[in-house]
């Protein structure tokens, strides 16, 4: 059970906005997709989900292409709200489930199950324009789930909700992929792909820049943070070959280094110059790869 | 056609369920048994109001002649007016003084001149005064005739034979004519049925237009055609909120023909037999639910496609002006032919799809029309509804996804484009 995406182009007129991206997300497996806004991502989603036609290349699931006969299997979450504001939460989320395929008794069962789990039972008979943004995000989030997709698509999940129903809602994906569900989601939180997903794409202008394993793609990025804290004048280590770049702190600094040779030369120099307080090797964080990526790309 | 039913269904009851729709039928059902009870109300009023306005009227009177006053007297008398003569002993000018003063409404001075004819004034405070100079004007009238003819010494029966009505008949030769009397009987239920078609027309295609730019601006568009193709969405919407303004339709007609048959005051009152309802038209009627569906269905699937190009709900009546401008034209050509329903350019607007839903209806209302008229204009209606459909499909299926400051027709082109990628 996958989703496959193979080199698939989107043209608008002269507009490219999908180039050539290739991806597959395997069963039971995390995807995310990185990327500025107007990258691309909504319109690779609206792909998947057959909105739109590609230009070139195939997107399948499970082998097959996706057609509306595929949508009771796929829960999609849009970037903004996608909900009646003037509808109750009880009659929406049924609504929504019913065109997902689900009886309307099994909907109710559901419903009142994720809205207990989601911790909002009193809102039921609300209607939608009533609820605080992050509510608004709940139900929004229920509505994609409650029909028990086998694929979900998830468009930035994770906005306008506080710290604790990040996760609450984070619990309750990671237990559809562990229930062996196929899900993709975007997000600008790159901590959030960091801890959640195990492959990952970052594309830009279209493009697909990154891509691969979250292991592949900081190991491939070919550089390491090496952070020394010493009470002695370290700025001649600056100049030594494979320093990228250095981000003084009060402590010490923060150097980019090419490999680990590099960080084994910083640490003999700066063990010359006295004796230093610490030393490490860090990986790079998701953050430093799309910043060094994306940002290049826009320079 | 599942999914087609859960947005059929949807569309129709979260409309119905709204307290604006059950308010406005509710009044609107009202309005209609009070209009039908109208006579019945304004008499109970007047009852209750201590009978002020039935009271007898004084009416000061200035004679000169001294022979008029008493037979005026004795004129409303055997009318059985509320009139009560008077004959005033004060000069002209201090009764003037006093309906200044509003101590009196009014007064009458009579003469009669060198050749036995009344002169009458007629003095009041406002010239808003019909009621009473009318039947002044009439009684003595009446009291000069009789006095020429007692001068002629003519009798009762010889003044009668000069008064004697002509036998006047009207006939129209052309075939779709209906007599006057059938006409003036026609016209005000086919105006009322006109206006009401008119007026649900515009009101449920621009509810269509202004729910599908909602779900664009509220993104659960997405959700939908994600699950739901955007045909199947644009037509169970147009035949949910259709169905719901057939259902308001019928709901008016049948408290407006219970009001009518329980009605007390009988119909056949000048007032009712003015709007033709005394002897409602089957046919009329049939023919209104006919050409208020095709109607609705031609101008829905417009505002279907118009509110899918742009995406917020306050852009919505610009983008579908050019549409509201179609149904006011077809409203005004057929208003205007309500008076003479034979005119030839009625006739080729009844065959445009866009007027046909009111000016067709006008004829089939007012004129004896050979059958294949309407049939033909009704296929013409279907076509267009089955050729906009098809195109609107097309136009719908790009324009909800379109996001931007799309409120031009220009924008249609565009959505072609979109909705077949």
């Amino acid at each position: 059970m996958s989703l496959l995406l193979e080199n698939v182009t989107k043209r608008f007129g002269d507009f490219t906005a999908v180039d050539d991206l290739t991806l597959s997300v395997n069963k039971g497996t995390m995807y995310g997709f990185l990327g500025a806004n107007g990258a691309g991502k909504t319109t690779t989603f609206r792909m998947i989900l057959g909105l739109l036609n590609a230009n070139e290349g195939r997107i399948t699931w499970n082998g097959k292409p996706i057609s509306y006969a595929t949508s009771p299997e796929i829960g999609y979450l849009p970037e903004e709200r996608g909900l009646y504001p003037k509808m109750k939460v009880e009659e929406q989320l049924i609504f929504l489930a019913q065109l997902r395929g689900m009886k309307k008794t099994d909907a109710k069962v559901a419903m009142n199950k994720w809205l207990k789990r989601m911790e909002i039972t009193h809102y039921a008979n609300k209607k939608v324009e009533e609820l605080s943004k992050g509510n608004q995000q709940k139900i929004q989030v229920i509505a994609s789930l409650m029909h028990n997709p086998q694929l979900l698509i998830l468009d930035e999940p994770f906005s306008g909700l506080d710290p604790v129903n990040v996760e609450m809602l984070k619990e309750a994906i990671l237990q559809f992929r562990n229930d062996g569900a196929t899900i993709v989601f975007s997000s600008h939180r790159m901590d959030h792909v960091e801890e959640l997903c195990e492959q990952l794409s970052i594309i830009d202008k279209g493009k697909q820049i990154v891509s691969g394993t979250l292991r592949d793609v900081k190991r491939s990025f070919g550089k390491q943070n090496v952070r020394i804290n010493s009470d002695n004048e370290l700025a001649h280590l600056a100049a030594i070959a494979g320093v990228k770049s250095v981000q003084k702190s009060i402590e010490g600094a923060l150097y980019q280094v090419e490999s680990e040779q590099v960080a084994n030369d910083l640490l003999t120099a700066a063990l010359k110059s006295g004796p230093i307080r610490h030393f490490g090797i860090e990986e790079p964080s998701l953050q430093d790869i799309f910043i060094e990526k994306v940002g290049k790309q826009h320079a | 056609m599942r999914e087609f039913m859960i947005i059929f269904k949807q569309a129709f009851m979260t409309k119905a369920k709204t307290k604006s729709f059950i308010i406005t039928t509710s009044i609107m059902i009202a309005a209609v048994f009070l209009f039908a009870n109208m006579e019945k109300i304004i008499d109970t009023v007047k009852s209750a109001t201590g009978g002020d306005s039935d009271s007898e009227e004084v009416l000061q009177v200035l004679d000169e002649s001294g022979v008029l006053v008493d037979r005026l007297k004795t004129q409303f008398e055997s009318n059985e007016s509320d009139i009560k003569v008077e004959l005033s002993s004060k000069s002209e000018k201090e009764l003037t003084d006093q309906v200044k003063e509003g101590e009196i409404d009014s007064f009458v001075s009579l003469a009669l001149d060198n050749t036995n004819t009344i002169q009458a004034n007629y003095v009041s405070m406002s010239a808003m005064e019909f009621t009473i100079p009318m039947m002044l004007q009439e009684a003595l009238q009446s009291i000069q005739t009789e006095m020429k003819a007692e001068e002629l010494s003519l009798s009762g029966e010889q003044v009668q034979t000069l008064f004697a009505p002509i036998q006047f008949e009207q006939q129209s030769v052309s075939p779709s004519a209906k007599s006057e009397e059938e006409l003036s009987q026609a016209r005000g239920l086919v105006y009322v049925l006109m206006f009401l078609i008119y007026f649900a027309v515009i009101v449920y295609s621009s509810m269509i237009a202004t729910e599908v730019a909602a779900e664009k601006s509220s993104r659960v568009m997405e959700i939908l055609i994600s699950s739901v193709s955007p045909v199947k969405h644009m037509f169970a919407k147009v035949l949910g909120i259709g169905s719901l303004g057939l259902l308001q339709m019928v709901l008016l007609g049948l408290a407006g023909y219970i009001a009518l048959k329980t009605t007390t005051s009988g119909m056949t009152d000048g007032f009712f037999s003015f709007f033709g309802f005394s002897n409602m038209n089957v046919g009329t009627l049939a023919y209104a639910i006919v050409f208020f569906l095709l109607g609705y269905f031609l101008f829905a699937t417009l505002a279907a496609l118009l509110g899918s190009l742009v995406s917020r709900t306050e852009d919505v009546q610009q983008i579908i002006m050019p549409m509201t401008l179609l149904i006011v034209a077809g409203f005004m050509i057929a208003a205007t032919g309500l008076g003479n329903p034979e005119m030839a350019y009625l006739k080729y607007a009844s065959f445009f799809p866009f007027f046909a839903p009111l000016v067709m209806f006008l004829r089939v209302g007012m004129l004896e029309l050979p059958v294949w008229e309407p049939l033909l204009s009704i296929a013409i209606m279907l076509v267009t509804i089955f050729l906009l459909g098809f195109f609107g499909a097309r136009v719908y299926r790009g324009g909800v996804l379109m996001y931007g400051p799309s409120r031009s027709l220009k924008d249609i082109k565009k959505a072609i484009q979109l909705g077949k990628e």
